[in-house]
């Protein structure tokens, strides 16, 4: 059972929605797909449903033909990220909706719309209408109506991003053991997300899109490790990871007149020459024999604070391990952890990670 | 301070109710007077300032021939061509409406827009306009002073109201529950009729509510097209004027036909008051 698309490509004036997107899908795993608004994920959801035809490419499932098949006997079941229910039914209602268009027996569905009820924690809610829920039941609700189908392919279209953190960060973990179940029964789950932390979390495999394009697929170890390019280490990273223009001469890295830094062990195969250097905001922190820099912005986030720190045409995001305010225009002195520092080519391309050392 | 809030609100409150009921209590006063109370200086309470009367509303269920207006025929006629024309208009305008929201229609330069725009402009015509092809197409189909002729002239008054406040409703539905509804195995006409349908009853509530004011209300198209056959309420209400205006008979025809459209607006009210998308998409 294999979901398999080739060169999907969908074109609306002169706008590549999709652009010649090829991947192979097995039951049994989670697919996250990593991607700034409006990089293709929805539309790639919806083509996959059959609510949008690709002008190019084909989709197949299990070898056969899938755009032959209308949108209403494909065996897929898909979640919005906006909380969508049908209003004029009650939550058992809205459950049972599926079931009732396959016209299973009153048993049979009266059954699974209670197992999927207790799946999601919905228990004693059967009989309230949906307005009469909050934000994360009403997504609960549609989610149980996705189980409930035992669909092959389950898509789920960012379905935490409208809920508030708390409710979010409690969901990702019900929704995490709920898909661990689902994948081993044999299908393929996809679910998209613009949060790095969220499609890290998922594990599974990661598919990295832009502008309609894949740009990398691997393990979540393996996209976090090795990003291919300068894009998906800013895609795939929160804050996005930092990246600089600089030179490597003899053996040091010269970002600027001012900031010098010595070459890591893994950069020692890099020929003298410019690159992009990358490194993420915990590779760069505040000590005292450091460079100076100005503080740009302090954001407090938890028990952590992220720095904003700009020297001359140089500007990173760095991370304080603690809270502390500082003033705008403040000089602190950082340092660069270069054991985490990347290197990436003229055209982006990954040249030297800290994990798999030089390309 | 929340006192004096609380105060001015009732007080403002109270005052717009008056304003608002103040005629409806005028002419329920009038309708039981008679000539000498109606012409003898204002007069306001029954029993005190004037001896009530029935005489105005007697004569709207007497025959012209003993000097009434009956007005139970046109009343039902008007019934009849006012439901049966915004139902028409409700089904038909729902359905363009539907359409027009949710497929793309491109003809060289029309477009979604324009289509919706031909159907308002209708109703941006003068009704005088209208009124000559209307006569000639009814005359030629045989259907002049006829109920047909005027169910048939008054749903091509009404859709555009239908379509109009339905292209907006639809507009404002998320069209990811009909996906949701075709991903849930309903065809494209079961995601309509037992999905969205279900959810667009406040808005063809409101549609039909006002297709059933502007059809109720209409006079021109009413005249115009009947002789002596078939007679609509308004048309049959100024019949009851002569060189005497009675305003106590008047009054009464005023408020019974009036009675119709706050008995409606009041079983409807809970669907004008509150859509029943909320929770559809929070």
């Amino acid at each position: 059972m294999t979901l398999a698309a080739s060169n999907l490509t969908i074109e609306r004036k002169d706008e590549f929605y999709l652009n010649n997107i090829s991947f192979e899908m097995s039951p049994g795993k989670i697919y996250t797909i990593i991607g700034r608004t409006l990089s293709g994920k929805t539309t790639l959801l919806k083509t996959i449903a059959g609510l949008i035809s690709q002008d190019s490419g084909k989709l197949t499932f299990n070898g056969n033909d899938f755009d032959i098949i209308p949108v209403w006997k494909r065996q897929v079941a898909m979640v919005y990220q906006q909380f969508i229910n049908y209003p004029h039914l009650n939550v058992f209602e809205n459950i049972a909706f599926p079931l009732k268009q396959r016209k299973l027996g009153k048993e049979e569905i009266n059954d699974r719309v209670k197992q999927a009820i207790e799946q999601v924690g919905l228990v004693g809610f059967e009989g309230r209408k949906i307005q009469a829920l909050s934000g994360g039941q009403q997504q609960r609700v549609a989610l149980a109506r996705s189980l409930v189908k035992n669909a092959n392919i389950l898509l789920l279209d960012e379905p935490l991003v409208n809920l508030d953190y708390k409710l979010r960060e409690q969901l990702r973990e019900e929704f995490k053991k709920i898909f661990s179940s689902k994948a081993s029964e044999e299908a393929i789950l996809i679910y998209t997300t613009t949060d790095p932390v969220e499609a890290m979390q998922l594990g599974g495999e990661v598919i990295v899109m832009d502008e309609g394009k894949i740009l990398q697929q691997g393990s979540a170890k393996e996209i976090y490790e090795n990003p291919i390019t300068t894009k998906v280490a800013e895609i795939t990273n929160d804050p996005a990871m930092n990246l600089f223009k600089g030179e490597i001469k003899g053996k040091k890295i010269k970002l600027n007149s001012k900031i010098e830094l010595s070459l890591p062990k893994h950069f020692k195969d890099l020929t003298d020459g410019h690159y992009t250097f990358g490194i993420r905001a915990s590779g760069i922190t505040l000590a005292k024999s450091g460079f100076p820099f100005q503080i740009e912005l302090a954001e407090i986030s938890g028990s952590e604070t992220f720095l904003h720190l700009g020297q001359g045409q140089v500007h990173v995001v760095g991370l304080l391990d603690a809270v502390k305010n500082f003033d705008i225009g403040e000089t602190v002195s950082v340092i660069f952890d270069i054991e985490k520092l990347y290197a990436f080519g003229s055209d982006g391309i990954l040249m030297s990670s800290p994990y798999s050392g030089t390309k | 301070m929340r006192i004096f809030y609380v105060t001015l609100k009732y007080t403002a409150v109270t005052l717009w109710s008056m304003f608002i009921i103040a005629p409806f209590l005028w002419a329920l006063s009038t309708s039981f007077k008679d000539f000498n109370s109606v012409t003898g200086g204002a007069t306001y309470i029954p029993w005190v300032d004037f001896e009530p009367t029935l005489e105005g509303w007697r004569v709207l269920l007497r025959s012209p021939a003993q000097g009434g207006v009956n007005i139970v025929e046109p009343y039902l006629n008007s019934i009849f061509v006012t439901c049966m024309a915004s139902f028409v208009s409700i089904v038909l305008g729902t359905l363009a409406a539907y359409a027009l929201s949710r497929f793309t229609f491109k003809a060289g330069f029309i477009k979604n827009d324009d289509i919706t725009f031909f159907f308002i402009s209708q109703r941006i015509m003068p009704p005088v306009v209208l009124a000559i092809p209307f006569f000639i197409m009814l005359g030629k189909l045989g259907l002049l002073d006829t109920l047909l002729g005027l169910v048939m002239v008054y749903v091509v008054l009404l859709m555009p109201i239908a379509v109009w406040i339905m292209v907006d409703f639809f507009n404002k539905v998320p069209i990811e529950i009909d996906e949701t509804a075709l991903i849930d195995g309903c065809n494209p006409y079961q995601a309509f009729f037992k999905v969205v349908l279900p959810n667009s009853i406040p808005g063809m509530v409101v549609a039909g509510l006002f297709c059933m004011i502007f059809g109720w209300t209409d006079f021109f198209f009413a005249f115009i097209l009947t002789f002596t056959e078939v007679q609509l309420l308004p048309v049959a209400i100024v019949s009851l004027n002569s060189s005497i205006t009675p305003w106590w008979s008047l009054s009464a025809a005023a408020l019974v036909s009036v009675a119709p459209l706050v008995v409606v607006a009041f079983i409807v009210e809970r669907y004008l008051s509150k859509g029943n998308l909320s929770g559809a998409l929070k």
